[in-house]
């Protein structure tokens, strides 16, 4: 009964998607020079997916220049979120996975991500987000940081909230800020040890127990497969 | 909009002035009292440390981290369809609104997008929760105020609408429901109608609650210019839902956001409310619920025919790149960042739980005001420790 309908849907889908690339926002590309101009040679990186989001990456000098600058110019008053990413790959790999997930490695292969979306060369990435409620424009933030235990300038002064996350931020990740009001942990007990969010801290009851992998893979209502199961689906 | 502003503007001086009080009054010996790690409503296990002068809070430290299960963590090493099973136990009064924004980031990578049918039943479903959630507060909140009527008026109300939930899912709490490219299963025979049953049932709860509660003049008293937070400093620190709509900020990503859940063809309005006080928040509650009733029927009378699953591969595999997608849930705005690498498990999963933020304002807003007051901001801000500490 829905197969038909659901390949009628995909033929429709590939004409919009075309469609989606030649869309122009010119709001997002407007905010976007605008704080390139104001930033200058902090200014790294940028990318909008039309009419969806838009990224933009400073260094990790100008952190705390871009929140003044998003907060009195372009009016983000309203602060979303603060956090970061380990772009190191995991050195136990898929090893803490089961073996029948890593059946088809051919197709899992690590693809290379290109910047706009992703990150740079350095080990950590601060990510925060802050919106404007009014037009209703929201905007990710971006920037390396270099070291292991890397250290920025706090956002406090000009986003209040960003206080728990930069605590979160680390505990998870060891990344200090400085001026910080209350630098302390903000989950973890104080005498605790290690970096849980860092891509090294294993995640220890995964090696105590391995997980079973995709042994029972749930069947898509829809989906033609060669199961019988289908058969008995369709009618 | 004028006399909006100044009121805000008045609240805020107030709120300068009662700091400096406090500030001066320093000096005398104080008390340090310590609430919890029980929540009076169980909400789950937050420990606040409250310095007292007298009967007056000097300074709040919240402490958290008593259920922090790492779910960031965890999501590492879970393929796509095993995520939605954690995060149903993020805020798990309303269970199934934490899936939708996690699916939703995930098909927006895959580009998929779900059938027209599955995306009613998603906003059912999504606003049913919220009635669940909400319903429980708005009885919970008399609850910790002292009336103890209403909360039992509202875990009978709620039972009907979880057990709507429940016949479609499957999951009295935990539905796990919702699917990369649509939803598990079809509305059961017969749901419909039971649904508008349930739902003139909550209708006359509204009605009862605005009787019982909003009209009880102890209640206005121990709400009503409590706990004031201007429309800025809520923006600030992140708070959102119906505590920032309550400070007179126009704003709800139901309308505002609009992806993948079809709010924008339904007929219902934002709340606000100008006050920002612990009163108002209630208030602007009561009424988003009466809107969720709306909206649920509007559903149950256009509900598309069609099939209810896109095309997906069997095993998931999300293409590399960043997605971020966030919904108005409950307790406010719920975001998840996805970052993939082609795998069958993300990379990174930064979960924006509403809560962290809303509670993250308590330092500032308890700040200066009397012990007894101290509840009633923590009940009227409703925080699940689920959703702080994910």
């Amino acid at each position: 009964m829905s197969s038909p309908d659901t390949k009628a849907e995909e033929i429709v889908e590939d004409p919009i998607e075309s469609q989606e690339e030649l869309i122009i926002d010119e709001t997002r590309n407007a905010f976007v020079t605008s704080i390139a101009t104001d930033l200058g040679s902090d200014f790294i990186d940028s990318h909008v997916v039309p009419e969806i989001d838009v990224w933009i990456r400073v260094t990790q000098e100008a952190w705390l220049e871009t929140a003044k600058i998003l907060f009195e110019k372009h009016e983000m008053s309203f602060f979303n979120f603060l956090s970061a990413i380990d772009w190191m790959p995991s050195p136990f790999g898929r090893e803490m996975d089961a073996a029948i997930d890593n059946l088809d490695d051919e197709v899992s292969v690590e693809t290379e991500m290109e910047w706009g979306i992703t990150g740079g060369e350095k080990r950590f990435q601060l990510l925060a987000r802050v919106h404007n409620p009014v037009t209703n424009l929201g905007v990710n933030v971006k920037a390396d940081l270099e070291g292991d235990f890397p250290e920025v300038e706090t956002w406090t002064p000009v986003y209040p909230g960003a206080n728990w996350h930069e605590r979160e931020v680390m505990e998870m990740f060891g990344i200090s800020f400085k001026n910080h009001p209350n630098m302390v942990n903000l989950y973890l007990p104080t005498e605790f040890e290690g970096h849980p969010l860092r891509k090294d801290f294993p995640l220890l009851s995964r090696r105590a127990k391995p997980w079973p992998g995709i042994v029972d893979v749930e069947l898509m209502p829809g989906e033609d497969d060669d199961d019988t199961e289908e058969s008995g689906e369709e009618t | 909009m004028n006399l909006e502003a100044s009121t805000q503007q008045l609240s805020y001086i107030a709120n300068q002035a009662s700091d400096a009080r406090v500030n001066i009054e320093l000096e005398t010996e104080g008390m340090t009292l310590n609430l919890g790690p029980q929540h009076p409503a169980t909400h789950g296990t937050l420990r606040i440390i409250v310095r007292l002068d007298g009967e007056q809070v000097v300074s709040a430290e919240p402490v958290m981290g008593y259920m922090h299960r790492g779910y960031e963590k965890l999501t590492e090493v879970r393929t796509y369809p095993q995520v939605t099973t954690l995060v149903n136990r993020i805020d798990w009064l309303g269970s199934f609104a934490n899936e939708v924004p996690f699916i939703l980031a995930a098909e927006r990578l895959m580009e998929v997008e779900a059938p027209p049918r599955a995306q009613w039943i998603r906003t059912a479903l999504f606003e049913l929760s919220r009635i669940a959630n909400v319903v429980l507060f708005l009885g919970d909140m008399a609850v910790q105020l002292g009336a103890t009527t209403p909360v039992f008026y509202a875990f009978r109300d709620r039972e009907f609408v979880l057990n709507q939930i429940e016949s479609v899912t499957g999951g009295r709490f935990h539905p796990n429901f919702d699917r990369i490219g649509g939803i598990k299963d079809d509305l059961p025979k017969g749901w419909i109608q039971e649904t508008k049953d349930v739902l003139s049932r909550i209708h006359s709860f509204c009605d009862e609650m605005e009787d019982l509660v909003v009209g009880n003049e102890i209640f206005q008293t121990r709400t009503r210019g409590i706990g004031i937070i201007p429309a800025d400093t809520g923006l600030a620190y992140g708070l959102s839902g119906a505590n920032i709509r309550s400070s007179g900020v126009d704003w709800d990503l139901r309308r505002d956001g609009g992806v993948g859940l079809i709010h924008d063809q339904l007929d219902w309005k934002v709340w606000t409310h100008p006050d920002g006080d612990s009163f108002a928040r209630y208030w602007v509650r009561l009424q988003e619920v009466r809107e969720s009733c709306k909206m649920v029927s509007q559903i149950l009378d256009g509900i598309p025919s069609g099939p209810i699953m896109a095309k997906v591969p069997r095993i998931i595999k999300v293409p590399p790149g960043e997605a971020y997608v966030e919904t108005e849930n409950p307790l406010g705005i719920m975001g998840y960042y996805i970052i993939s690498k082609g795998d069958l498990v993300p990379y990174r999963v930064k979960i924006r739980s509403a809560s962290f933020n809303n509670v993250s304002i308590t330092p500032w807003v308890l700040k200066g005001v009397y012990v007894p007051d101290v509840i009633s901001i923590l009940a009227s801000l409703y925080f699940i420790l689920g959703d702080i500490d994910r």
